[in-house]
């Protein structure tokens, strides 16, 4: 494979589609790197929309009396809640964002495998979003089964509602197959010459692992929804049990998509953190090589695992024997990851700033989440807690407290990169702590509510529960308030910020051996080649190749 | 001199594994998160809890204080430009992160699975449902699916009598099975006793004695759930599924539907009354139809 220099590519880029300025952010654009930001704003977007239907929830839950708003409302909100930060926020900022971003230069390459199948990933999200949270003006009424939408209930909610949410969920499905197809191409076949696999920075092995498991578990999916939507548009039996239907097989399907979900979720994030880690620590990625194969072996053990969310629903013994202990060994390959970002972090020079206060409370989050997930893992004890609010903390624990934090964690770390400008310190330190203490007021407690009777997805609940669940909603208000000082900062600094420089961070990936923000090209001359992407320490090599160098 | 530091290292490391683990102990048996004990299954499932607390506590307390002490101690001062160093891995050291794990994940599996044969999970469910077949009297007969009216009726999943029945067997006066038929629909539990013909919306149980839930939904999934009990069971439509537990202790619990099942679905809840084994009587007694009316 021969490296393409800019002058071949120019009559290619300079493309009359794509306008100039910030124009260009609303166009489509096959620039990777304008991809990238339009799903990280579209998701952000998306994150403030799911946030106001969670302030809503946690309104309602404020007073133990359903007395917010009606109770089929009240449905549609948490419906929306979970399939809008779920499909709208994380799958495409955690992938598509930062995988569109900066899978091209990890792999040194100009672009990715399929640029225009890229921009239509894309631009399937925007309408898939609005078609979703439409719904309840448009349909006359959102779905209200959940993001689950288990049947039967899916097919006695009204009808018109329940359609578009499949139709929407079925787009941005078809979104994250078409991102993952590209994110595989490109690892595999982009790789400029000379860089091997055993040499890509961490976020692209995440980035191989999640892909394989959305092209593996997507199209389940797809499937099981559009069967669901004959149930309700043509009246077959698929899931109905008064037509011979049978609906546990609808939460098998479902499932089989909805816990590698999971994994699509958080391995991104997995990836983004071993690449912010060591840059703040100045030293290398400890354990590179396990760091893969525990990468692999999630992506292996999350497929076989989706029956524990139906140790209740009647699933035969020896299911759950063998599910228990497949879900239980994840935290095999999972501890082995924390162990080794604690051992990067041990004896390193460590700069505590807002990229590295969102990772550390990332390991503190996730390690409280995956404890609570090994014991819902084991049956007798899910059977106690299944659907109830114990649930509820630990998989936010998982996605807020994880991956949303690693997000944060990202933008810090990348926002020079992206727009040449540092985030203000004392902003990003102030949204860490509010967002840190919001976070744990609101979610800790729910445990203990699960624990003690409170079931999940009600509008109303036991007197005696009252207390705490005013402490989470007043968790939840500061997680609201969280967001302005980081709006305000990515806002004033776009402007006025403080200048970054090609490198702040002095890092050794190649997406920092470049300018801030980078040519469309990426590079002026040929592809830096990053054969140590996490060499700090060594002083007497050079650290990298620089910028001339490389030209 | 070298050789001082690193016995000086191996008795810290050791000391604070040590005090790790007996705060983990202390806490996971010390501190109460669950609701009062009101089954043969509750204290089981308690010991389970204790365990899983109890390890969990140490994990996250030893991973939070290497976490918290590397961020003090490894700080890099202002205006320091030098590395870290380069270490890149230790392979004895990540094998005993990945063996002790593995360990201690297959211990706790084994463990829980025997906690959960203890609780009748594993007891076969066809035989003791298949014994007590009943024609069912509730309204709803009708509009049952073909399924139901097949003469011998497959039960698709649920718990089973649990095996550890120490307290049934030495306080139940008859020890028989009591079985109760368990409707579940939008948005109510409906308890119907066969044995005397009583209807009720509660259920009312006596001490001591094993009793089984036959459970049928009539529109969508609901789950029936005792927090007291630590039992949850789906009630699935087309699909019976059987709860047997057995109550010892007297009271009045809440049973809850854990599954969403429509706009009401919080406000799906009743009680599980406990009652002794005489005022259980009297409760028959008092609830039995009159048998002139004919």
């Amino acid at each position: 494979m021969t490296v393409a220099t800019p002058r071949d590519l120019e009559p290619q880029l300079q493309q009359p589609l794509q306008p100039k300025g910030w124009l260009r952010y609303f166009s489509f654009s096959v620039d990777h790197k304008v991809i990238g930001l339009q799903y990280l704003v579209c998701g952000f977007f998306f994150y403030l929309v799911g946030g106001l239907l969670a302030g809503a929830i946690r309104t309602e839950l404020a007073t133990p009396l359903s007395d917010f708003m009606p109770r089929d409302t009240y449905n549609e909100v948490l419906t929306l809640h979970g399939t809008v930060m779920i499909f709208l926020w994380i799958v495409p900022v955690v992938n598509g964002a930062f995988g569109n971003y900066l899978i091209p230069f990890y792999v040194g390459a100009r672009d990715m495998a399929f640029p225009r199948l890229n921009a239509v990933a894309f631009w399937m999200i925007p309408p898939a979003g609005f078609l979703l949270i439409s719904s309840y003006f448009l349909a006359g009424a959102a779905a209200q089964s959940g993001w689950t939408a288990y049947p039967p209930l899916s097919l006695t909610t009204p009808a018109a509602g329940q359609v578009v949410w499949i139709l929407s969920v079925l787009l941005l499905g078809g979104s994250s197959i078409f991102g993952a197809v590209n994110f595989i191409a490109t690892v595999l076949k982009m790789r400029r010459p000379g860089l091997k696999m055993m040499q890509l920075p961490m976020y692209c092995w995440a980035m191989l692992g999640t892909s394989l498991l959305v092209v593996l578990s997507t199209p389940v999916l797809a499937g099981v929804l559009i069967l669901l939507s004959f149930d309700i548009i043509a009246h077959t039996g698929f899931f109905n049990p008064t037509l011979g239907g049978n609906v546990v097989v609808y939460q098998h399907l479902f499932w089989f998509y909805s816990h590698p979900a999971v994994y699509i979720m958080v391995l991104p994030a997995f990836g983004l953190v071993s690449e912010i880690l060591p840059v703040h620590a100045r030293k290398p990625l400890f354990g590179y090589t396990t760091m893969v194969y525990s990468i692999m072996g999630i992506v292996f053990l999350g497929l076989i695992v989706w029956a524990h969310h139906m140790f209740t629903s009647g699933t035969p013994p020896w299911m759950r024997l063998f599910f228990t202990i497949a879900t239980s060994f994840i935290a095999v390959p999972t501890g082995i990851k924390f162990f080794n970002w604690l051992a990067t972090l041990w004896g390193g020079k460590i700069a505590l700033n807002s990229a590295m206060l969102f990772s550390c409370g990332f390991i503190l989050n996730f390690v409280f989440g995956g404890i609570t997930g090994i014991t819902l893992a084991q049956v007798p004890f899910d059977i106690h807690v299944h659907d109830t609010y114990y649930v509820v903390g630990h998989f936010h624990y998982i996605v807020y407290g994880g991956t949303v934090f690693v997000i944060f964690a990202s933008l810090y770390h990348w926002y020079p990169k992206f727009t040449g400008r540092l985030l203000n310190e004392d902003l990003g330190r102030l949204h860490f702590l509010l967002t840190f203490i919001g976070f744990n007021l609101c979610f800790l407690p729910q445990h203990w509510l699960g624990l003690n009777g409170m079931p999940r997805r009600v509008a109303e609940y036991d007197p005696t529960f009252t207390t705490l669940n005013q402490v989470s909603s007043v968790g939840a208000l500061l997680m609201a308030i969280s967001t302005l000082p980081l709006l305000v900062n990515v806002v004033v600094t776009a402007f006025q910020g403080k200048r970054a420089g090609d490198n702040p961070w002095n890092a050794l990936t190649a997406e920092w051996l470049t300018s801030s923000p980078p040519p469309v090209e990426n590079w002026k001359g040929e592809a830096p080649l990053v054969t140590e992407p996490y060499g700090y320490g060594r002083a007497q090599e050079p650290k990298a190749p620089t910028l001339e160098a490389a030209r | 001199m070298a050789r001082a530091v690193k016995i000086r290292a191996a008795i810290t490391t050791a000391l604070a594994t040590a005090s790790l683990g007996l705060t983990g102990f202390l806490v996971g048996t010390r501190v109460n998160l669950l609701p009062v004990d009101a089954s043969t299954n509750a204290p089981t499932y308690d010991s389970l809890f204790k365990v899983l607390f109890s390890i969990g506590t140490m994990l996250f307390l030893g991973i939070s204080i290497v976490l918290i002490y590397s961020l003090v101690r490894f700080r890099r001062n202002e205006g320091e430009l030098a590395d870290g160093p380069p270490l890149e891995g230790n392979l004895p050291l990540e094998i005993v992160w990945t063996a002790i794990p593995a360990v201690v994940i297959l211990f706790v599996g084994i463990y829980s699975y025997d906690i959960y044969d203890r609780m009748g999970g594993m007891t076969p469910l066809d035989h003791g449902a298949l014994h007590h077949q009943h024609a069912m009297d509730t309204p709803s007969h009708t509009m049952e699916a073909k399924s139901m009216e097949m003469p011998s009726e497959r039960v698709w999943g649920g718990i089973g009598p649990a095996i550890d029945t120490g307290v049934a067997s030495t306080s139940s006066a008859s020890g028989a099975v009591l079985p109760v038929e368990v409707t579940a629909m939008q948005f109510a539990f409906i308890f119907h006793y066969p044995e005397a013909d009583i209807t009720s919306g509660e259920l009312h149980v006596p001490l001591g004695q094993p009793v089984e839930l036959r459970m049928k939904a009539l529109d969508v999934i609901h789950a029936f759930w005792v927090p007291q009990f630590r039992l949850k069971q789906d009630v699935i439509p087309g699909q019976p599924t059987v709860l047997s537990f057995t109550a010892t202790r007297p009271g009045t619990y809440p049973a809850i539907c854990a599954e969403l099942c429509g706009p009401y679905h919080g406000g799906m809840r009743t009680s599980v009354v406990v009652h002794e084994v005489d005022d259980y009587q009297t409760w028959l007694q008092q609830n039995r139809p009159a048998p002139s009316s004919t």
